[in-house]
C-alpha cells in the first residue's frame, strides 16, 4: 500500500498557544482514516494545514507527492475539502453553487454540467437543484457542502465533522455517502468527535487531544493496546437456564467472565473469535438453543477514557 | 483571468439577489431623485434649483456677429434662470473680480473673433482668435457650466465652418446677420472649405439643426439624478468591500483559498465584482431616469466612459474602507458614513458653488464631486473631449487607493493566521 499522505511533526501555534503540537501519521491510498477527538483538540487546525489554508509553524506534510508548504497549488488539485462550517453562497441555488465551485476547480462546459448532475444525484438533491440554498434544511445544506468537495473527483477527501448538528436521517445519509465514496476508490480523512462514527467508518483511527496524537491504529489495535476485552452476548430461549449456562462457560479457556441477565449471557473475553466455538459447543451440550450472538468490541470511548481520564464528549 | 471574471460575475449576481442591497442601490436613489425633482418643481415646469443665477461676466471686445451672438446666448431668456450675466469692458478688471470670488467665470471674446472665423471681404485666412474663459476654481460647477455653454457655442460655429452655408442660414434665421452679409460670408466660407461638400457635411448639418439651442437649457434633474446615483454608488462599493470580509467569516473565502485558485485571482475577482455591480447600478439608474424622467444625460460615449471612471474611483474607496476595517459590520458603518459625507461634500444635495472654498477644495477627494462635474458638462452638451479633467482625476484616485489598500491588505488580512 502506498501512502497518499504523510505527515511529520506538524505543528501550529496561534500566538503563544500551541494548537497542534507536532503530529505524525500516514494515510494509505484507499482507506478511511479518522481523526477522533473532543472539541478544541486541533482537528480543524490540522485539516487547515493539510489543505494549505494555514502555513504550519513547523513540520511537513506531503500529499500525493507534493509538499503542502512548497507546492500548495499542486496539493490543492489532489485534495477535496469539506469544511466543518458550511461554506456556500446562500443566495445561489444548489446547482449554481456547484457550477461556481466546479469552475474554481477548473471544470467547464459540458463536463462541468454533467459532473454537477452526477453530484446532485449522489447527494440526493436533483429535484431541489433550482432552489436557493438558504431555503434548505441543515441536513440539505450539509449535503451541498459535501457535494462541492466531490466535484473534481479528488483522490483524497478531507471531511471535517460533516455530521455536526443535523438530524439522524441526514446523518445516516452522510455516513452512507462516505462509505460509497470509499468503495468507489476515494481515500478519506474524516474528523469527528463521535466515537460511533469513527468506529463505523474507519480502517484506522488517530485519537487527538490537546493538539497531540495520543493513539493511532486500527480500532482493534487501539482497544487491545489499553487491555480492553471484548464482550460476547448470547440471546437464549425463555425457558432455558441462563444461570447454569453462565456458570459452565466460566470454565472455558480465555473467558474472563460470564454473567446471566434475564435471557442473555454476557461473556467477557480477550478475543471473541477464540472462545466462540467452545461457547457454542457448551450450549449445544446442554441442549440450549442460541437465538443470536452479539459481539461488542471494546469501544474507543473506553480507550479515550483510559488515556486521558476524561470522557470523549465534554 | 477567467476565474477573476467568474468570481466577479458571481458577486454581481449575488448583489442583485440581495433585496436590501437592491433597495439602497436602485430604489433609494431613484425615489430621492424623484422626490427632489418634485421639491424643486422640475415636474411642474418652473426651475428654481440650487443651481441658478450663476454670476458670469461677459467682456465682448469683438462686437461683431459671432461675438454678439455668444453674448446674446448668455443674456437670452432661456438662460435667464441659470445665468446672471454682467457686461464688462476691461478684461483685467473682470479677471480681478474672479480672483475676488465675485463671479463664477469671465468670458472674454477678443477683438477680431468673428473676422477670424468668417472673413468679411478677403478670402485670406486670418489667424484664429480664441475665446478665453477665465474660471473661478472655487466655483467649479458654475464655471463648468459657463465653459460648457461656450464649448457648445464654439462647436456649433465649428460645425458651421464645415457645412458653411447652412450654419449661416441659422445665423440669418436667428436674425443675427442680414441676408446680404450672409451671401458674402457664405461665399467666403465655401471657398475656404472647397473640399467639404460631401454627405458627411450634410449629416452634421442635420445634427446641429435638430439639437438647436436645446442642451444649453439646463435641466435641474441632470444635476440631481447623477448626484443621487453617485451617492448610492458609494453604498454599492462599500457593500462589495464588505462582501470580502463576509466571505471570510462565512467560510467561502477559505474554501476559495484551498481550491486551485491564487489569492491574486480571488482578490481581483472581488474587485472586479464591485466594479461590475457599481457599473450596472449606474447604468440602470441612468437608463431609468432617461426613460421615466425624459432626462437627457448627453453624449452616450462620454456618459459610459465617465460612469466607468467614476465607478473605478469609487471602487478604490470601497477597497480602502475594507482594508482599514476589521469586520463586515465596521465596513457597513464606515461605508454608510462615507456615503453621506461624500454625498454632501460631492454636491449631491447642495451645489458646491454655495459652499465655502475650503469645503470645495476638500470635496476633490470624493469621486462624487469629480463625476458630478463631468455629468454636468455632458448634460450641457459637452462631449468626451471635455471630460479629461474629471476622468483623469477619477482614474488617478482609484489607482492611488488601490495601491494603498493592497499594501494595507496584504495576504495577512485575507487569510487569518
Ligand atoms: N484562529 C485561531 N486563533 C487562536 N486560537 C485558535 C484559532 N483556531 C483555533 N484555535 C484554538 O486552537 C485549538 C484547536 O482548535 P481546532 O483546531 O478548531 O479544534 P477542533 O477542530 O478539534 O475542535 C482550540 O483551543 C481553539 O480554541
Ligand atoms: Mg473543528
Amino acid at each position: 500500500m502506498t501512502n497518499i499522505l504523510e505527515v511529520q511533526n506538524l505543528a501550529k501555534n496561534y500566538g503563544d498557544f500551541q494548537a497542534v503540537k507536532g503530529v505524525s501519521f500516514n494515510i494509505e491510498e484507499g482507506e478511511i482514516f479518522s481523526l477522533l477527538g473532543p472539541n478544541g483538540a486541533g482537528k480543524t487546525t490540522t485539516i487547515s494545514m493539510l489543505s494549505t489554508l494555514y502555513t504550519p509553524t513547523s513540520g511537513e506534510a506531503v500529499i500525493g507527492g507534493h509538499s503542502v508548504t512548497k507546492d500548495p497549488m499542486a496539493v490543492r488539485g489532489v485534495i477535496g475539502v469539506v469544511p466543518q462550517d458550511l461554506a456556500l453562497y446562500e443566495d445561489l441555488t444548489a446547482r449554481e453553487n456547484l457550477i461556481f465551485w466546479g469552475q474554481m476547480y477548473n471544470l467547464s462546459g459540458k463536463s462541468l454540467n454533467m459532473r454537477v448532475d452526477e453530484v446532485l444525484e449522489q447527494i440526493g438533491l436533483t429535484d431541489k437543484a433550482k432552489n436557493r440554498v438558504k431555503t434548505f434544511s441543515g441536513g440539505m445544506k450539509r449535503r451541498v457542502n459535501i457535494g462541492v468537495g466531490l466535484l473534481h473527483k479528488p483522490r483524497l477527501l478531507f471531511m471535517d465533522e460533516p455530521t455536526v448538528g443535523i438530524d439522524p436521517q441526514s446523518r445516516r445519509a452522510i455516513l452512507d455517502t462516505v462509505k460509497d465514496l470509499n468503495k468507489q476508490g476515494m481515500t478519506l480523512l474524516y474528523t469527528t468527535h463521535y466515537m460511533e462514527e469513527a468506529e463505523e467508518l474507519s480502517n484506522r483511527v488517530g485519537i487527538i487531544d490537546h493538539g497531540e496524537l495520543i493513539a493511532l491504529g486500527t480500532q482493534k489495535e487501539l482497544t487491545q493496546q489499553v487491555g480492553q476485552a471484548e464482550t460476547l452476548i448470547l440471546h437464549i430461549g425463555e425457558n432455558d437456564d441462563s444461570e447454569a449456562l453462565a456458570k459452565s462457560l466460566k470454565g472455558i479457556q480465555g473467558v474472563q467472565q460470564a454473567e446471566a441477565v434475564d435471557h442473555e449471557v454476557s461473556i467477557v473475553c480477550a478475543e471473541a473469535e477464540d472462545v466462540l466455538a467452545a461457547v457454542v459447543t457448551k450450549a449445544n451440550e446442554r441442549g440450549i438453543k442460541i437465538r443470536s450472538i452479539d459481539i461488542r468490541e471494546p469501544n474507543l470511548e473506553a480507550v479515550f477514557l483510559h488515556l486521558t481520564g476524561r470522557a470523549l464528549r465534554d | 483571468m477567467l476565474k477573476t471574471f467568474l468570481i466577479g460575475i458571481k458577486d454581481l449576481r449575488l448583489a442583485f439577489r440581495d433585496r436590501a442591497a437592491l433597495i439602497l442601490m436602485l430604489a433609494a436613489p431613484f425615489v430621492l431623485t424623484l422626490g427632489l425633482g418634485l421639491v424643486t418643481g422640475r415636474f411642474s415646469g418652473s426651475n428654481n434649483s440650487g443651481l441658478s443665477d450663476i454670476p458670469v461676466i461677459i467682456v465682448n471686445l469683438d462686437n461683431d456677429q459671432l461675438g454678439d451672438a455668444l453674448a446674446d446666448v448668455f443674456t437670452s431668456v432661456e438662460l435667464a434662470d441659470l445665468m446672471e450675466p454682467a457686461i464688462g469692458s476691461d478684461p483685467e478688471a473682470a479677471r480681478q473680480l474672479i480672483d475676488e470670488d465675485e463671479a463664477a467665470a469671465v468670458v472674454i471674446i477678443p477683438e477680431g473673433f468673428t473676422q477670424s472665423i468668417i472673413p468679411q471681404q478677403s478670402a485670406v485666412a486670418a489667424e484664429l482668435v480664441k475665446i478665453e474663459v477665465y474660471a473661478n476654481p472655487s466655483r467649479p460647477t458654475g464655471a463648468g457650466i459657463v465653459k460648457a455653454i461656450v464649448d457648445e457655442f464654439l462647436s456649433r460655429v465649428e460645425e458651421g465652418r464645415v457645412s458653411g452655408s447652412v450654419s449661416i442660414l441659422q445665423l440669418v434665421l436667428s436674425g443675427r446677420i442680414t441676408p446680404a452679409q450672409a451671401q458674402v460670408a457664405g461665399a467666403a466660407m465655401t471657398e475656404r472649405l472647397q473640399t467639404n461638400t460631401t454627405d458627411s457635411a450634410l449629416a452634421i448639418t442635420i445634427n446641429s439643426s435638430t439639437a438647436d439651442g436645446e442642451e444649453v437649457k439646463f435641466d435641474i434633474l441632470a444635476y440631481l439624478a447623477p448626484g443621487m446615483a453617485l451617492m448610492f454608488l458609494m453604498y454599492t462599493v462599500s457593500y462589495g468591500g464588505r462582501s470580502i470580509l463576509a466571505e471570510k467569516t462565512q467560510g467561502t473565502l477559505p474554501r476559495l483559498l484551498v481550491s486551485p485558485t491564487s489569492s491574486t485571482q480571488i482578490l481581483g475577482g472581488k474587485i472586479f465584482g464591485i466594479f461590475l455591480t457599481g457599473s450596472a447600478q449606474m447604468l440602470i439608474l441612468i437608463g431609468a431616469s432617461s426613460l421615466f424622467f425624459q432626462l437627457k444625460w448627453g453624449d452616450p460615449m462620454g456618459v459610459i466612459i465617465l460612469v466607468l471612471a467614476a465607478v473605478f474611483g469609487a471602487t478604490g474607496w470601497g477597497m480602502f474602507v475594507t482594508a482599514v476595517a476589521r469586520t463586515p459590520a465596521q465596513v457597513a458603518n464606515v461605508g454608510m458614513s462615507i456615503m453621506l459625507i461624500f454625498g454632501i461634500l460631492g454636491g449631491s444635495f447642495v451645489s458646491l458653488d454655495q459652499m465655502p472654498p475650503a469645503i470645495q477644495a476638500f470635496s476633490k477627494i470624493t469621486p462624487n464631486a469629480w463625476a458630478l462635474d463631468g455629468f454636468t458638462t455632458l448634460a450641457l452638451g459637452g462631449t468626451l473631449t471635455n471630460l479629461s479633467a474629471p476622468i483623469t482625476a477619477l482614474l488617478s484616485m482609484g489607482m492611488i487607493l488601490f495601491l494603498v489598500s493592497v499594501l494595507l491588505f496584504g495576504k495577512k488580512n485575507l487569510v487569518q493566521k
